[in-house]
């Protein structure tokens, strides 16, 4: 009994000297260990960076780059705001860059130290999120179209009404995002997709009540696999996987409607509470190289907010609606924006049109 | 241990009367404007189509449980824990990837479609998925292990002399099922119930990957007001909801059992 006893003391003052060990010997996320190399964490969409362009990046500072990912806006503000640390660079889209700016979540940028930053589109120069850029750096950008397949609809589809073409009953996918859908409808209408206007709410949801019945599915992940399979021959979504569907059926075809659509713009931030800032800088001026721009806008199939990452890129990556938006669509496009409380009418009308 | 589940439930529970501030979050001004939200019909009708969504996945449940249950009992002791691994087998796969399995299964050019249009059964192919079917048939294939596991204790319990007795006294396929069998293996038949009802009400992936998201079931509601509208205080309320009539349904399902129970033993 007393041998299993101290035999028992003995296992636990091992733990016990593990335990203390471990954070002493545990990988030190600050880099301050002065053998170690720094780490710089970088927090983003899922299969959003290629793996080669991390190890590029490596090599040259002599650096390990930690990747996390995240499947929506909402989930990298919620883990943000639940008090995760740790991350030095995040992804955020236009309207959630706004919130961020708001909650006080991100540090101000230095021009200086982000030359490469200074060659970007344009029109993507001075954002109605943050008109400076003291926050933000633009880094893909798309819109929110149509895709349909020409073998089936030969003219090309210029308007939104072609989503209540009795024709197409059970062949339409939306996307399953209720301001994205909404969105879609109030331009149609005439009217602003931020609208927060209650009987204009009221009277998008009616028209989608119509659209229903004609509608296959909401999805906002599979929609390329629909229409390249042909199970689908008009899908609501982003310009991205509507360029993959091409890829694999070549009678798939995109177009932004004439009544207008969501201008996206996915940015690259350094957070408040980053560990490595200087560093954080350095990725990002790296990430918005023209050459390294131009080879994440190929692989990803969206634009690079680049300028010269334009002239990089393959002729048929720019000349293509889905990646590219033409420049003379610019005028028609529109930023979402948070509606504030008024998401709750949305949020309403969304949950009816579900349960009709 | 007990801190670890009321902690969490307590501050769901706290959250449920705070409000949503301007950009999601959650801010302290004491209310109960979330429970008075849910009042609203619409909600009424997600938790009844969920109510029944569960139903119908618990009695087919049963339906194919208790026969396989059954059988699996009653089989060589050599082979009962290799089919009782079959049955558990799937879940080794995420629950995610098998859903994704069963799109690929149902949709037009998928082998069910392609088999029957091959057999001449069909001319066109059905449309199978992003229908209610499809939910269901997602739903029983995620929770019958659920079913059969229980049931399978309960049925190895039985014993087979009381059966055998039964038919010796004349009592007909029917009588020995639901006088013997069925008050025999009481006790699975509703751990199996409950085991099976209670992740269904709350599913939120199978409605919206094989329903298609046409319709919402209450863990729809829960997931899009806590991860897309960020509307902690609302999602928290349905959750506190959902979870009360769970708990009602559950004791009173235990207390008309129990009372039945009685009423058999004084015959």
């Amino acid at each position: 009994m007393s041998l299993r006893l101290s035999r028992l003391t003995l296992w636990c003052v091992c733990l016990a000297a593990l335990a203390l060990c471990l954070p002493a010997c545990g990988p030190s996320a600050g880099g301050d260990h002065p053998s170690s190399r720094p780490v710089l964490h970088y927090f983003t969409w899922s299969d959003y960076v290629g793996p080669e362009i991390i190890q590029e990046f490596e090599r040259r500072e002599q650096v390990k780059v930690v990747i996390d990912t995240f499947s929506s806006n909402e989930e990298l503000l919620a883990k943000l705001q639940s008090g995760a640390t740790g991350y030095d660079v995040a992804v955020p889209s236009d309207f959630m860059v706004a919130i961020m700016i708001q909650q006080g979540l991100l540090n101000e940028l230095d021009p200086q130290d982000l030359p490469n930053a200074a060659l970007i589109e344009p029109h993507l120069q001075a954002l109605p999120f943050d008109p400076e850029r003291r926050y933000s750096v633009p880094y893909l950008w798309g819109t929110v179209g149509i895709g349909y397949d020409s073998a089936v609809i030969p003219a090309a589809p210029d308007s939104w009404s072609i989503l209540w073409d009795p024709r197409f009953q059970g062949r339409i996918s939306m996307l399953n995002d209720q301001r994205e859908v909404f969105g879609a409808v109030l331009r149609s209408m005439g009217q602003s997709m931020n609208s927060t206007d209650r009987p204009v709410i009221e009277a998008a949801k009616e028209r989608l009540l119509r659209q229903k019945p004609l509608v296959k599915t909401y999805t906002s992940d599979h929609y390329d696999q629909l229409l390249a399979s042909g199970e689908v021959v008009l899908a609501h979504g982003w310009g991205g996987p509507m360029a993959r569907a091409m890829a694999e059926r070549p009678s798939i075809r995109y177009v932004v409607p004439k009544e207008g659509a969501t201008v996206w713009a996915d940015c690259l931030v350094v957070l408040r509470t980053a560990p490595q800032k200087r560093l954080a800088l350095r990725f990002i001026n790296f990430l918005m190289e023209p050459e390294i721009a131009a080879r994440t806008s190929e692989r990803l199939r969206f634009a690079s907010a680049s300028r010269p990452a334009r002239e990089l890129v393959s002729a048929s990556t720019r000349d293509n609606p889905a990646i590219y938006p033409p420049v003379d669509q610019l005028d028609r496009l529109e930023w979402m924006k948070d509606v504030g409380r008024a998401i709750r009418l949305y949020d309403r009308a969304w949950t009816e049109l579900k349960m009709r | 241990m007990g801190l670890f589940f009321l902690v969490p439930l307590g501050l769901v529970f706290a959250i449920s009367f705070a409000s949503r501030g301007t950009y999601g979050g959650v801010v302290w001004e004491l209310t109960s404007a979330n429970y008075l939200d849910l009042l609203h019909p619409l909600y009424g009708k997600i938790l009844g189509q969920s109510l029944w969504y569960a139903t119908i996945t618990t009695v087919i449940c049963f339906a194919l449980g208790f026969p396989l249950a059954y059988v699996i009992a009653r089989s060589p002791a050599r082979w009962q824990p290799i089919f009782l691994l079959l049955v558990m087998l799937p879940f080794w796969t995420n629950f995610l990837v098998r859903t994704y399995a069963w799109m690929i299964l149902l949709r037009h050019d998928g082998l069910i479609n392609r088999s029957l249009m091959a057999l001449g059964i069909v001319d066109s192919p059905l449309d199978l998925l992003y229908r209610p079917t499809a939910v269901v048939i997602g739903l029983v294939y995620g929770y019958l292990p659920f079913m059969v596991l229980p049931l399978y204790v309960a049925v190895e319990r039985l014993d087979p002399l009381l059966v055998d007795a039964a038919w010796d006294l004349y009592a007909s396929r029917w009588a020995v099922f639901t006088r013997v069998v069925l008050p025999l293996t009481k006790p699975g038949i509703i751990g199996g119930c409950i085991l099976v009802f209670i992740p269904s009400i709350g599913s939120f992936i199978t409605p919206d990957l094989l329903g298609g998201a046409r319709s919402m079931m209450i863990g729809n509601l829960i997931q899009h007001e806590y991860l897309v509208v960020r509307d902690w205080p609302l999602g928290s309320a349905v959750s506190f909801v959902l979870m009360a009539i769970v708990m009602a349904a559950v004791l009173l399902y235990y207390k008309t059992a129990s009372r039945s129970d009685g009423r058999l033993e004084a015959r």
